[in-house]
């Protein structure tokens, strides 16, 4: 009878197997932290408009309309995967777009850059030096937020943003926090 | 060659009391010594989120770059260490601390080791008392000898050494 000890190592590892199983099924990636950041407000920064822009964006600007936060830069490939989706999302008039330009090592790379895909931004922040990207907690590019009209942070989404990533996640989260009232 | 040595014996001891500089930049460094120390100081314990296993102090990843610069400036500005580490927590969560704080989302990770040696150190304690115990009790829980038993066992001591054939035969 006391031999059934010998099996408790098995049994363990088992559960440890199928508790990876689950893991993965799930879809939900191991790696990915949930940002602190969510259900809070989004926290104070004030960035300086891009060359050739009159107006910068600060937290403020995000209160009062369901907003999509996307930081973005033109040296990153993905953002560029992203853009043309972007693009449209301006054009259908869904939701205000605010931008965060990420560490262009130049004054000019932001603004060529928008020059030649389109600029989707309402309003567009520089971000040389990485204090808005840290203050959001950002590790890389693309990242987007979408922040609730009480300037809450309410979704983070990494990588680019897909049709699929819009359909099924980002566009009904959108389409519900419109419906809440302002002040609540 | 004595002398290579003593050259050898130099550069040691010249090492020996360097310290590592990290990844900063001299345009990064404050030109308030104990500010600067304070600014290393916090750097050394905040993570390079962007890196596997690295300070921010030892990466020289751009973001890290960028966070050791916002460090010093909230240095410059006035902030406490914690007050700075308080910021990037704010941000990133427990994750950006390179020492995660104890508390009952980690307590598991902080404990695990202690809880994992206790369990193992109680196994072996029952694995090594066991034995004593059992010869203990199965002497105790024998059925004394029979009369006839007892005759025997005597017969046996008793039984003067001429009988040497018969004594092992029985004994076995």
């Amino acid at each position: 009878m006391r031999r059934l000890i010998y099996i408790i190592p098995l049994l363990v590892l088992l559960g440890v197997g199928a508790a990876s199983i689950v893991q993965m099924k799930s879809g939900v990636p191991a790696n990915e932290l949930p940002s602190v950041l969510i259900d809070r407000p989004v926290p104070d920064f004030t960035l300086a408009a891009i060359k050739g822009q009159e107006v910068g964006f600060s937290s403020e600007d995000l209160k009062g309309q369901v907003t999509l936060v996307n930081l973005f830069g033109s040296w990153c490939l993905a953002c560029l995967i992203e853009h043309p989706f972007l693009m449209r999302v301006k054009e259908q008039n869904l939701v205000p777009i605010f931008g965060l330009d990420w560490r262009e090592k130049t004054p000019d790379a932001g603004p060529r850059w928008l020059e030649k895909w389109g600029n989707p931004y309402t309003r567009i922040g520089d971000d040389p030096d990485s204090k808005g990207a840290i203050s959001l907690g950002v590790t890389g590019a693309p990242e987007s937020f979408i922040v609730d009209k009480k300037g809450i942070i309410r979704y983070k989404h990494i990588g680019p943003i897909t049709p699929d990533v819009w359909d099924e996640t980002l566009w009904p989260i959108i389409q519900k926090l419109k419906q809440e009232r302002p002040e609540q | 060659m004595k002398k290579i040595f003593s050259v050898f014996a130099f550069m040691l001891l010249v090492l020996s009391f360097s310290v590592p500089a990290g990844a900063i930049e001299p345009d990064e460094i404050l030109s308030d010594p104990a500010l600067e120390t304070r600014a290393r100081e916090v750097s050394k314990q905040l993570r390079c989120v962007v890196c596997q296993n690295q300070s921010i102090d030892d990466s020289n990843a751009d973001l890290a770059r960028d966070m050791r610069l916002l460090v010093r400036d909230r240095i410059l500005a006035g902030d406490s260490n914690q007050n700075v580490l308080d910021y990037m927590v704010d941000s990133y969560g427990d994750y950006v601390l390179l020492n995660p704080p104890f508390k009952t989302s980690t307590a598991l990770l902080w404990l695990g080791p202690i809880i994992i040696f206790v369990l193992g150190f109680v196994a072996v304690g029952f694995y090594f008392r066991r034995r004593p115990d059992e010869n203990i009790t199965n002497t105790l829980n024998q059925t004394p000898l029979g009369d006839d038993e007892r005759a025997k066992l005597e017969r046996e001591f008793s039984a003067p050494s001429n009988d040497d054939d018969n004594n092992k035969g029985n004994s076995k």
